[in-house]
């Protein structure tokens, strides 16, 4: 085969594939052919690579030069310089935000380095499309191992002694879920399933989604060890319809591992047989509780049920599953590779006698909302929020002061600037009103309202409750409507009182967690920012300038510039002004759209 | 595709491995680095890398690393190539033909002894 001189790695992640890396590579690839190059370099497509913000991304190899927000009209100029004659475009790397000079190399940017790679650790590097990449990274070896050299009980135990929790957020100790499942199909003389949860619904959360689009086989060979330890032979993946990209390369990753015979009858030679079907998921929020997700799968509608029936004992089918979620079946082949001891060695707490004891390994969340770079970071587990915030994700956008972080999707909560030191594991976080959950992280600057992030939390919720118990469902709506009076002005004194007395009474007779954990937005935004509800209520403001109801907008004449851009953009017409004269705004026409707010460079426009 | 064996995982590896070197910046016995700058490509580096090219195809060798670089600041002496070997002074060769290229693809990159003629200098420049 001719060896490559340079390769030029592009993400091709669903972020960086819908701000154009289609035609980035197109481009990149017409370009390369135009110089005479592309025998020399070639382009090659990978899965996510974390950093959306600045996508479309290119990594240039080997010398890791780092491009971003690449526009096909950079192309030529790139080609020419860096690909041709060598030397590297400043113009296109990236810069830290409040400096001056780019970062070339990819491993030297904040964002990277502070990053630990164990689930994610092939992004970027293998074809998500090729086996062979995955082979060529010790793809398929753990599986290899455990069926030449390990029982199937020894697995679980050494996946009890990695203390490996579930990564969907419920941190159930991996290990003891799969030895349950097993002695319960031994007993009943059952077949067993495996079932990997990839229906991933939180708003802002898309880690799931990167690791099946970047890396698909190391789900693959996680479910067949699975079935391996478990004694089964049938595994189903639950994926969302809304992930196209992460379906097609799921489906074309099990039919390679069909075709090499890594699934299907006797696999690798051995007495194992397994298979893995793909069933999409419809989109509703609640499909994502594992009992809602296993009605679905049988073709019903998905409603969950109560939980002392467990089930590994009676759960698809009635037969004993074990269900995990995508990052946790990501996780099994490097502990069988490296060992329970590597894993236990990274993260916080003791888990050698009791699995719930501590936090193990890695966790991947995707960082959205108000912060510098957002993205996809993979950390040790016991890092703080602060070092995610502000390292990672390098600070609150345009100098902002940092309000909270919404951690764990829709059922978590809020968490203030005072608790930005504490560790992020499984039990730290549920110890301050809010829970690590699945791995969404969104970042809240002082232009957020508190009042108005818990109703829209609490919206979607009250849409994705499935209906089946009463607290959920009308507590849900009961408290969206006092969330909604409030942030129009017409909150009343009691208000607070019932939303409390409702979380209380959704926290205790809930069927599930999504209706047992909804509060969680509510009740931690009023534990932590009870000024803001008081002045909703009582001083009808709304100080972060949300709440269209609750203010009104100015212009400073003394900050304005005349500049005209405001009044040039304002869509329904409602500044009027000369140039380099003080503007204004018609009141009587302002919609409070806040799109002068956002563009006024000089801090001109107040919202009062 | 046939469905393989145990065995052959390490072969499917053997056989890949070769092509993700450059992503996962190793491993690899010899790294050959060709200067091009504006000077070296004027000076005919391009042929001289893709001499290089050439042999590892055409001998399969693997765990030969090809990259390129800009100018390394001696022009009248290009086309120049660096050759690292891990664990060794890294070695530059100048004026280099694709004949000289393949001498040094045969006694340095294989046999690891310098080609002492086409030499311009051993070991790395002082770092400030």
């Amino acid at each position: 085969m001719k060896p490559y001189r340079m390769e030029l790695m592009l993400c091709a992640g669903t972020g960086c594939v819908s701000c154009g890396a289609f035609k980035i590579r197109e481009t990149l690839e017409k370009e390369l052919e135009l110089k005479g190059l592309k025998d020399e370099i070639r382009v090659v497509q990978t899965g996510c690579n974390g950093f959306c913000e600045k996508g479309p991304l290119v990594l240039v190899t080997p010398d890791q030069i780092f491009y971003c927000s690449l526009k096909p009209e950079n192309i030529p100029l790139l080609v020419e310089e860096h690909f041709l004659k060598g030397r590297p475009v400043k113009r296109f790397m990236f810069t830290p935000p409040k400096e001056k000079e780019p970062i070339p190399i990819m491993s030297d940017i904040p964002f990277y380095k502070q990053q630990m790679l164990i689930v994610l650790k092939n992004r970027g590097i293998i074809d998500p499309e090729k086996i062979d990449d995955y082979i060529a990274r010790d793809g398929y070896i753990a599986l290899a191992k455990v069926l030449t050299s390990m029982t199937p009980e020894e697995v679980i135990k050494e996946i009890k002694a990695s203390g490996l929790r579930g990564r969907g957020g419920g941190g159930f100790p991996t290990g003891v879920k799969w030895e349950s499942c097993k002695k319960a199909g031994i007993e009943r003389n059952e077949d067993r399933y495996v079932v990997c949860n990839a229906d991933e619904g939180d708003p802002g959360a898309y880690m799931d989604r990167s690791i099946i689009e970047s890396d698909p086989h190391s789900v693959i060979e996680g479910m067949i060890i699975g079935a391996y330890a478990i004694g089964c032979s049938q595994g189903l993946v639950y994926i969302r319809k809304e992930y196209p990209i992460a379906v097609d390369r799921l489906a074309t990753a099990i039919a390679q591992a069909r075709e090499y015979g890594l699934l299907g009858k006797n696999i690798l030679e051995s007495n194992l047989s397994f298979d893995i079907e793909i069933h999409r998921g419809a989109g509703a929020f609640v499909c994502g509780e594992s009992t809602a997700l296993m009605a679905s799968l049988e073709g019903k509608a998905g409603i969950p049920r109560a939980k002392y029936i467990h089930t590994v004992e009676y759960g698809l089918w009635n037969k004993p599953t074990c269900l995990n979620n995508v990052e946790t079946w990501a996780n099994v082949p490097i502990i069988i590779n490296r060992g329970a001891q590597w894993f236990t060695s990274i993260g916080t707490g003791d888990v050698s006698t009791n699995p719930w004891g501590g936090s193990k390994g890695t966790k991947v969340f995707s960082l959205t909302g108000k912060v510098n770079n957002t993205g996809l970071v993979e950390v040790p587990m016991g890092i703080s929020l602060r070092e995610i915030v502000f390292n990672i994700g390098g600070g609150i956008r345009r100098n902002k002061e940092f309000k909270a972080v919404q951690t764990g999707g829709p059922s978590g909560g809020f968490l203030p600037e005072k608790h930005l030191d504490l560790q992020i594991d499984f039990d730290t976080l549920t110890e301050v009103g809010s829970m690590m959950g699945s791995g969404g992280m969104i970042v809240t600057d002082e232009n957020t309202c508190m009042v108005d992030m818990a109703k829209y939390f609490i919206d979607f919720l009250q849409n994705e409750s499935c209906g089946k118990c009463i607290p959920c469902r009308e507590g849900l709506r009961s408290m969206y409507d006092i969330l909604d009076r409030i942030t129009k002005g017409e909150g009343k004194d009691e208000d607070t009182d019932t939303l409390r007395d409702l979380s209380d009474v959704m926290i205790k007779s809930s069927l599930c967690a999504l209706g047992g954990s909804a509060p969680n937005p509510v009740l931690s935004s009023l534990n932590y920012f009870p000024e803001e509800y008081d002045k909703h209520i009582h001083d009808k403001q709304c100080s972060a300038g949300v709440c269209t109801a609750l203010f009104e907008m100015y212009i400073n004449p003394k900050l304005c510039t005349g500049c005209m851009v405001c009044l040039r953009k304002c869509p329904v017409g409602a500044i009027t002004g000369e140039k380099k004269v003080a503007h204004s705004i018609d009141r009587t026409k302002c919609t409070k759209c806040g799109v002068c707010y956002d563009l006024c460079k000089f801090d001109a426009i107040i919202k009062q | 595709m046939p469905k393989i064996k145990i065995k052959d995982l390490a072969k499917i590896k053997e056989n890949t491995l070769s092509s993700i070197t450059l992503r996962q910046g190793g491993p690899y016995r010899v790294k050959v680095n060709v200067h091009m700058g504006t000077c070296g490509i004027a000076a005919g580096a391009r042929t001289i890398m893709n001499a290089f090219l050439s042999i590892i195809e055409s001998k399969n060798i693997k765990d030969v690393l090809m990259t390129t670089s800009g100018c390394a600041g001696l022009c009248s002496k290009e086309p120049m190539i660096t050759v690292e070997t891990e664990g060794a002074a890294p070695v530059k060769y100048g004026e280099l033909t694709p004949e000289k290229a393949d001498r040094i693809f045969r006694e340095h990159i294989l046999q690891g002894s310098i080609v002492k003629d086409f030499v311009i200098a051993v070991g790395h420049e002082r770092l400030a």
